[in-house]
């Protein structure tokens, strides 16, 4: 699959919602605890060699599963292959579960189902749709559909 | 650079709604010495959160290709295609994607759903709910706090007013505001809100608040601002203004002593 690397690697460059050197593991066979620089922008999750300056790779977090395993270690896995974990084990539990709760929160889907969480209470409380004054309650990414995940 | 792919993919092909779908032309770029001009592609396109993927067909499997969409802007363009529009991204440098619609309302709509696509555009529109849901509890909590009256309508959550222990001991009910006591409310909208939700919505419980994000571009490391208590996973008003375990506590603390004020003279008054 083709992607824009490009515009890829110029996202790993920008401010982080949070960034630490953690060790971490890919699904590998054979795979080991490495320390890496580990960045969180919008939905990816980028990781660098630490003395890089361009990741080694980008983790898309959307269908993805943060699990806390055992002290100082989460995981990260996919919906359709679940047994394939991305591990991170961190300095402290307390690095650990801030990390936890900031990657559960950084899918795009996580954002949308916020907003129309926020949308529907406004509306209940006020009576009005705030994103009418936007022009957009019209949007299809707005929408509280039954269809919706 | 890898990229999880496979996860990628699947995600382009679950069955999760996209926000847009259809066909565009895609320019294709020649860039050999001898090959000039422009040739188009048509492919499937689907967009899902920030994410364009484009496929051979609409039945394919998996898609072709996929275009982040962040830091960029979508424009028309004056190509020698009409209803052509372009996606540029602001680094300088950086190829434009220059995709072409069958008609003008498919273009509008494409350059519609594809502005507003970004990550940070949602989290923008996020943010300003966030706070106008803040606005909306407070005025709500401060209509509560005049006096009682029959005649007051709030739909959403219990009024609770403490009344004389001399008189009676401390019920649920709401009885005639005495003695200073100011009503216990602005929780209400919290609970209220929430029950309501898991009501309407049909779900187990509202997602927890996204952290509190700070207004000016983020630093690059370090954790994100104040953390949430886990008590405030639930409600959709941030602690700084109204936090109800807080007020639900100290309020309780008052009613602790009533009650055992009222226990002991009712001790006195039974022998």
């Amino acid at each position: 699959m083709r992607y824009n690397e490009r515009e890829l690697l110029s996202l790993a460059r920008q401010p982080a919602e949070k960034a630490a050197e953690i060790r971490m593991s890919v699904p590998k066979k054979g795979s080991v605890l490495k320390k890496r620089l580990v960045k969180l922008v919008v939905n990816f999750l980028f990781y660098f060699r630490t003395d890089e300056a361009e990741p080694i790779g980008a983790l898309l977090l959307e269908h993805c599963k943060i699990t806390k395993e055992e002290e100082n270690v989460f995981s990260i896995s996919f919906i359709e292959e679940p047994e394939r974990k991305y591990c991170f084990q961190c300095a402290t539990e307390e690095q650990c579960q801030e990390w936890v709760e900031a990657l559960k929160r950084a899918s795009y889907e996580f954002l949308r189902r916020s907003l129309i969480f926020y949308r529907n209470e406004i509306q209940k409380m006020t009576g009005k749709d705030p994103l009418e004054q936007y022009g957009i309650s019209e949007e299809a990414r707005f929408q509280l559909g039954a269809h919706r995940l | 650079m890898k990229l999880n792919e496979r996860s990628v993919a699947h995600y382009a092909t679950c069955n999760s709604p996209a926000d847009h779908a259809g066909f565009l032309r895609k320019q294709v770029e020649r860039h050999h010495v001898h090959h000039h001009g422009t040739s188009y592609q048509r492919h499937w396109f689907v967009l899902k959160g920030n994410l364009l993927f484009y496929f051979e067909e609409r039945e394919s499997r998996e898609p072709v290709g996929l275009v982040v969409l962040e830091g960029c802007t979508v424009e028309l363009c004056e190509a020698t295609e009409e209803f052509a529009f372009a996606i540029r991204f602001d680094d300088a440098g950086a190829r434009a994607y220059v995709l072409v619609a069958d008609g003008q309302a498919a273009m509008e709509a494409w350059v519609k759903a594809l502005s507003r696509a970004s990550f940070d555009y949602m989290r923008l529109v996020v943010r300003e709910l966030e706070k106008q849901l803040e606005e909306a509890c407070k005025s709500l909590a401060a209509c509560h706090k005049a006096p009682w009256r029959s005649s007051s309508s709030s739909s959403s959550g219990r009024k609770r007013h403490l009344s004389n222990p001399a008189l009676q001991p401390p019920q649920e009910k709401p009885t005639t505001l005495e003695n200073g006591y100011s009503t216990w409310s602005s929780g209400g909208c919290v609970t209220g809100g929430a029950t309501c939700t898991d009501h309407d919505m049909g779900q187990t419980k509202p997602p927890p608040l996204p952290p509190r994000r700070r207004l000016a571009a983020s630093s690059a490391t370090g954790s994100p601002a104040p953390d949430l208590s886990s008590a405030m996973l639930e409600s959709p008003v941030s602690p700084e203004t109204i936090c109800f375990s807080k007020l639900h506590n100290w309020y309780g603390q008052e009613i602790a002593v009533l009650r055992r004020e009222w226990q002991e003279s009712q001790k006195k008054g039974h022998p």
